[in-house]
This record gives C-alpha cells, sequence and structure tokens, in this order.
C-alpha cells in the first residue's frame, strides 16, 4: 500500500508539473502584456527598467527557468498589475470564500441528485419519474447563468427572500449555490436512476429477496449500496465543473472568490496571479481525484483488492 | 406420504409490447414431504418461470399468474397471501438456489453477512449469533476456514464455492423447500458432481424437499426420486425416475434421454441432437406443441391436444401415440438398455 501511495503522490507531481509548463508558455503567448497599460507613456528608458524590474525583458525560457526557481522556494510572487498583493495572499483570503461555495454546491448537488435518481427509479414511469427528468433534462440544458439570473429576478427581486448579490451572511450563499449546483443535481439524478435500474434487475437482488428480508434492508443494502458505485465515478468531473461553474457564478453574484479574481488576472494578463491560481486550483482537483480513488475503495471492496495486486 | 406443496392448473403469462407469451400454460404437480422432484425441459419451456412463481418472484408485471392457478403450501394458498405472508414465507419456508453462482451474491456484502441476513430476519437472532450460525452453515456445505471466510467478499469465492454459499443461504433457516434452479449449469462437470452430492446429503440430513430444475437428464438419474418433463409450458409426461428411464413414452422424453453423452455406446456415432426449435409461445397452441419436431408425428398431433393417459398410477404421458388406435412404434434404443 506504501509503494502504491507514493506512486501515486509522484504521478501528482509530474501532473502539476505538466500543467505549470503547459500554462506558462500559453499565457505568455497570449499577445499583450500586463505592463503594457500602464507603461504606455513612460519615457523608453523608465520602460526598460520597469520592465526589467519583473524580468519581463528576458526571454520567455529564461523567465519560465526563474518562476520555477522560485516556485521551488515557495515563492508565487506578488501580482505584476497591483503590486505589494502576494499571489499567496490572494489565495488565503479568497479560497475560503470559493471553497465554502464550492462544498456546498457539491456536497447539495450529490446528495439532492443520488436522491432524486432513487425516487425515480423506484416510481419508474409514474409521475415522480417524469417530474425527476423533466427537471433533469432543465439542469442539463439551462446554462448556469441563465439560472442565476432567473433566481435573482424570481427570489430576490420579486418576492425580496434573499439578497440579489454580494457576500456576508449565510442568506447570500443560497442562491449561488442553487445556480452553482442545479447541473450536478440534473447528472446526478439521470445517473443514479440508471444505475439504480441496472442494479434491480441483477440476479443478486432476486437472491435477496427470496430470503424475504424487509423492504428496507432490500433497497438499502442491497440496491443503493450497488448502485452507489458508478456514480462515484463522476464525482471527479462533477468537482471540475463545480470549479468551472464558480467563475461565471462568484462574477454574476459579486462575491470575492478566487474565480473571479483569476478571470480578472487573466484579462490584466498578470502572469503571476494566473500561474498562482492554476497551481492553486489543479493541485486541488488533483487532490480531490486522489480522493474519490480512496473512496471508491471504500464503498467497492473490489477494487480495495486490485488495488494491493498492483503494488 | 403426505404433500407438502400442491400446484394446480398454473397457468404465467408475461405481457410484452408484441403480445401475451403463455411461459406456464395449466401445468399440475405436487411434492411431497422429504421428496426429490425433477423438472427437466430445453430452454424457454418454463421450468424457471414455473420455480419462480411458487415464491412469487416473477416481476408482476409483466408477468401475470392466470386465474384459476393455485399453489398450496402445507394447506395455505401461496398466491393470496400478502406481501408481509409472502415476506415470511420466502428465506424461512421455501428457499431457492439460483443459476449463476457468479451473479447471484451481492458483490458488496461479506458472505458471512449474506447468510446471516436470513437468519436474524426469520429466527430472531443477533448479529453475533447469526454469525455464529453462518460459521456452521459455511462448515456444513464444506468451505474450509469458515471462521475466517465470513468476513471475504463473494469476488475471492470460486464459483464452485460461490454456488456452495448460495446453498448456504437457502439452507440457513432450515426451509421445508429448496428450489434449485438448474444448479450445476454453470460449474464445471467435476464441481457439478460435487454440488449435487453436497445437496443430496443435506437432503436427507434435513428431510428437505427438494425441486430440481435442469435441461440435463444426466444431472437428475442420481438425485431425483420422481421427473416432470416440460416442454412449451406444459407438463408433457410425470413419472417415477425409473418411469421416465427405463419406460418413457413421450417422443420428447426419448429424444431428451438420447441427448445425454453416453460413454459406453456401442456404436461410436456423432451424439444425437434434437432438431428444430420449441414453439413461439406468442401464438395460440393448435395440437401437440411437439408435433413440428417429433418424427412419429401423425395427422391428430397438428389439430388436437393429446389427452393425459395414465400409465400406472404414478406415471403419465400426454402423446396420441397412447391412443389405442396409434400404430405402435418401437422405443428407441436408449430406453431399452440394462443398467
Amino acid at each position: 500500500m506504501l509503494k502504491y501511495t507514493l506512486k501515486r503522490l509522484l504521478y501528482m507531481v509530474l501532473t502539476l508539473f505538466i500543467v505549470i509548463t503547459i500554462t506558462f508558455f500559453l499565457i505568455h503567448a497570449i499577445p499583450g502584456d500586463p505592463l503594457s497599460s500602464l507603461a504606455r507613456n513612460l519615457p523608453a528608458q523608465v520602460k526598460e527598467n520597469f520592465y526589467a524590474k519583473y524580468g519581463l525583458n528576458k526571454s520567455v525560457p529564461e523567465q519560465y527557468v526563474m518562476f520555477l526557481k522560485n516556485l521551488c522556494h515557495g515563492d508565487f510572487g506578488e501580482s505584476l498589475k497591483f503590486p505589494g498583493r502576494g499571489v499567496a495572499d490572494i489565495i488565503e483570503k479568497h479560497a475560503p470564500i470559493s471553497a465554502r461555495l464550492g462544498l456546498q454546491a457539491i456536497t447539495i448537488g450529490v446528495i439532492v441528485g443520488i436522491v432524486l435518481g432513487i425516487v425515480a427509479a423506484f416510481k419508474r414511469n409514474r409521475w415522480p419519474d417524469h417530474l425527476v427528468m423533466f427537471i433533469a433534462i432543465l439542469g442539463v440544458c439551462l446554462p448556469s447563468f441563465v439560472l442565476a439570473a432567473l433566481l435573482q429576478y424570481v427570489l430576490s427581486v420579486k418576492f425580496e427572500l434573499f439578497p440579489t448579490a454580494g457576500w456576508g451572511t449565510g442568506k447570500h450563499t443560497v442562491l449561488p449555490t442553487i445556480a452553482l449546483c442545479f447541473g450536478s443535481v440534473a447528472t446526478y439524478a439521470r445517473y443514479m436512476r440508471s444505475s439504480v435500474l441496472d442494479v434491480i434487475n441483477q440476479d443478486y437482488i432476486l437472491t435477496a429477496k427470496s430470503k424475504g428480508i424487509s423492504n428496507f434492508n432490500l433497497i438499502w443494502k442491497h440496491v443503493i449500496r450497488n448502485a452507489i458505485i458508478p456514480a462515484i465515478t463522476i464525482l471527479a468531473p462533477q468537482i471540475a465543473g463545480i470549479f468551472g461553474g464558480s467563475f461565471v457564478i462568484e462574477s454574476i453574484f459579486a462575491i470575492p472568490g478566487l474565480g473571479s479574481n483569476l478571470v480578472d488576472a487573466v484579462n490584466n494578463r498578470d502572469y503571476t496571479v494566473i500561474m498562482g491560481l492554476t497551481i492553486f486550483y489543479c493541485a486541488l482537483y488533483i487532490v480531490s481525484l486522489l480522493m474519490v480513488d480512496i473512496l471508491y475503495g471504500v464503498v467497492d471492496p473490489r477494487v480495495r483488492v486490485s488495488e494491493e495486486v498492483a503494488e | 406420504m403426505d404433500k407438502i406443496l400442491d400446484v394446480k392448473n398454473l397457468g404465467v403469462s408475461f405481457h410484452t409490447y408484441a403480445g401475451e407469451v403463455k411461459a406456464v400454460r395449466g401445468i399440475n404437480f405436487y411434492l411431497n414431504r422429504g421428496e426429490a422432484l425433477a423438472l427437466v425441459g430445453e430452454s424457454g419451456c418454463g421450468k424457471t418461470v414455473t420455480a419462480k412463481s411458487l415464491m412469487c418472484l416473477n416481476p408482476m408485471p409483466p408477468a401475470e399468474i392466470k386465474d384459476g392457478s393455485s399453489i398450496e403450501y402445507n394447506g395455505q394458498e401461496v398466491l393470496e397471501m400478502s406481501k408481509d405472508e409472502l415476506r415470511a414465507f420466502r428465506g424461512a419456508e421455501i428457499s431457492m438456489v439460483f443459476q449463476d453462482p457468479m451473479t447471484s451474491l451481492n458483490p458488496t456484502m461479506k458472505i458471512g453477512d449474506q447468510i446471516a441476513e436470513s437468519l436474524t430476519t426469520h429466527m430472531k437472532l443477533n448479529k453475533k449469533e447469526a454469525l455464529d450460525k453462518a460459521v456452521q452453515m459455511l462448515e456444513r456445505v464444506g468451505i474450509p476456514e469458515a471462521e475466517e471466510r465470513i468476513n471475504s467478499y463473494p469476488h475471492e469465492f470460486s464459483g464452485g464455492m460461490r454456488q456452495r454459499v448460495m446453498i448456504a443461504i437457502a439452507l440457513a433457516c432450515n426451509p421445508r423447500i429448496l428450489i434449485a434452479d438448474e444448479p450445476t449449469t454453470a460449474l464445471d462437470v467435476t464441481i457439478q458432481a460435487q454440488v449435487l452430492e453436497l445437496l443430496k446429503e443435506l437432503q436427507n440430513e434435513m428431510g428437505t424437499s427438494i425441486i430440481l430444475v435442469t435441461h440435463d437428464l444426466g444431472v437428475v438419474a442420481n438425485f431425483a426420486d420422481r421427473i416432470h418433463v416440460m416442454y412449451a409450458g406444459k407438463i408433457v409426461e410425470k413419472g417415477t425416475t425409473r418411469d421416465i428411464f427405463y419406460r418413457g413414452e413421450h417422443p420428447y422424453t426419448w429424444a431428451l434421454l438420447s441427448s445425454v453423452p453416453d460413454l459406453y455406446a456401442e456404436n461410436r456415432k456423432k451424439l444425437y441432437s434434437l432438431e428444430g426449435t420449441p414453439p413461439d409461445l406468442l401464438l395460440p397452441l393448435e395440437g401437440c406443441p411437439f408435433a413440428s419436431r417429433c418424427k412419429y408425428c401423425m395427422q391428430i398431433c397438428r389439430e388436437k391436444m393429446p389427452p393425459k393417459t395414465d400409465i400406472n398410477e404414478s406415471h403419465s404421458v400426454s402423446c396420441w401415440l397412447k391412443h389405442p388406435s396409434a400404430p405402435k412404434v418401437e422405443k428407441p434404443h436408449i430406453l431399452r438398455r440394462d443398467v
């Protein structure tokens, strides 16, 4: 198991390195640079000094090596657009806000989606099933920003139940969470429904029925326990989806999270902030993938064995 | 001998998009206490549907038990049981071993828990007592190191061992009837014999009645007391094992017997195989269902269903060849052999 864990860690570092490299060269390939608007009207000599200060006068490969060197010392650098704001400080200040929103959205999305899917499967071809499938299709087709605007209009402007935008109290989190998790609810409901229907037709369900056990035990221990396994597979892409969705949702609801910082940074060609946040998001995603894999082993005993074999 | 199970005029249909499939068409049989009865026939002749009906395990819909059907267990009508009564009946009084042990066990549940589950439900044992009993059952069906193996998952067992586990599950609550639905079909030939022997042993030890469903007459020869041959949802011939093997009367029984490989056959010819397929159960049947594949087929066979003819008190057959005015045909070689 130790060897397996070490191997996984090595792969994680390798993945991170590849992502850093690709992102670095991609953002430097975009025309424009972070200082161009500031330095536009400066005399040539001052401009040159200005660029030299941030090392932007060097070639891209040289800058890359420099960046990696700093990174190895744990130095993410500071914002080019707003001197004095360290990248690490930005993450520290804004990440908890995004994390809260993201966690709320993924938890509610997964739980509500799974419950709806199970209900739909057991009430197959009756009205609860049709209702759930209607919600699911809506959730897949309706972009989160359209839903966000709708929620703002109906729930905050018309009925004044929740604040339209901003951040602070728990009430502020309700609308963005709904907007963010709706897609996950839809995906999970559809996935869980077909998974449950698949399990219901398995031979071992017939065995369980022939034992004369209670309906609760049948559904809980035999049906759901097995139906949930494939649902764990799509947890990783769902987490990625929540990350992506948060960029849009945060800017619609004016939430001071990490996502809106990243969007601003890209618009400003703020190289250091883009790199820092990319590394942060990437690391977070890799760790959540690892957690999904571990969860897989917890839920499915067959996976536990194959991991031992892999050693 | 007293009857523990009495099935009268059982009919089961499946409602599909194509129409009504009459899988079982009014069959009658009974099961005595402590007896082994075999239902024999090829795929799709209604054996499994019959077996599942005894426990009300066919999914309804699409399945439908026809009006006038009756399944009596110890004088109680199974088809009229409430859901709770049915749950108390399944597992405790009657249980089933399924065909494919590879898919019949819950992959995410420990073996011990799967056996203990019915014990906690029916015998009101607590978890610990149930697991102790599970260890005993595993030992009884011949799983070594049962104490540790109750913590294993199904994928850690071979096919033969899984079928033993299935038998342990089925017999955990000491049911009066065990239905074995092709219990050896998915297993290697060497394991088949072991599993049958185990079933026979347990039957003698616990006094359980067994209904063995199979397509392989070779399997039932040393196992069953009586054999019912099914074809197209009907029982075409009933009799004791000796009746069927030595004095079989139905051409379909002859065909089944001829399909069993014989090591000592004098003429080393190709193994017999019955041509054609069973009739489409979507269509109404006129005449004998076997007529189109029967080499003794007569005009009347295609027009009218043959009546049941009693040969002796245990042996009966539905075939026009038994009619007094039918031509006398010579029975195939396979029957006249002295074993």
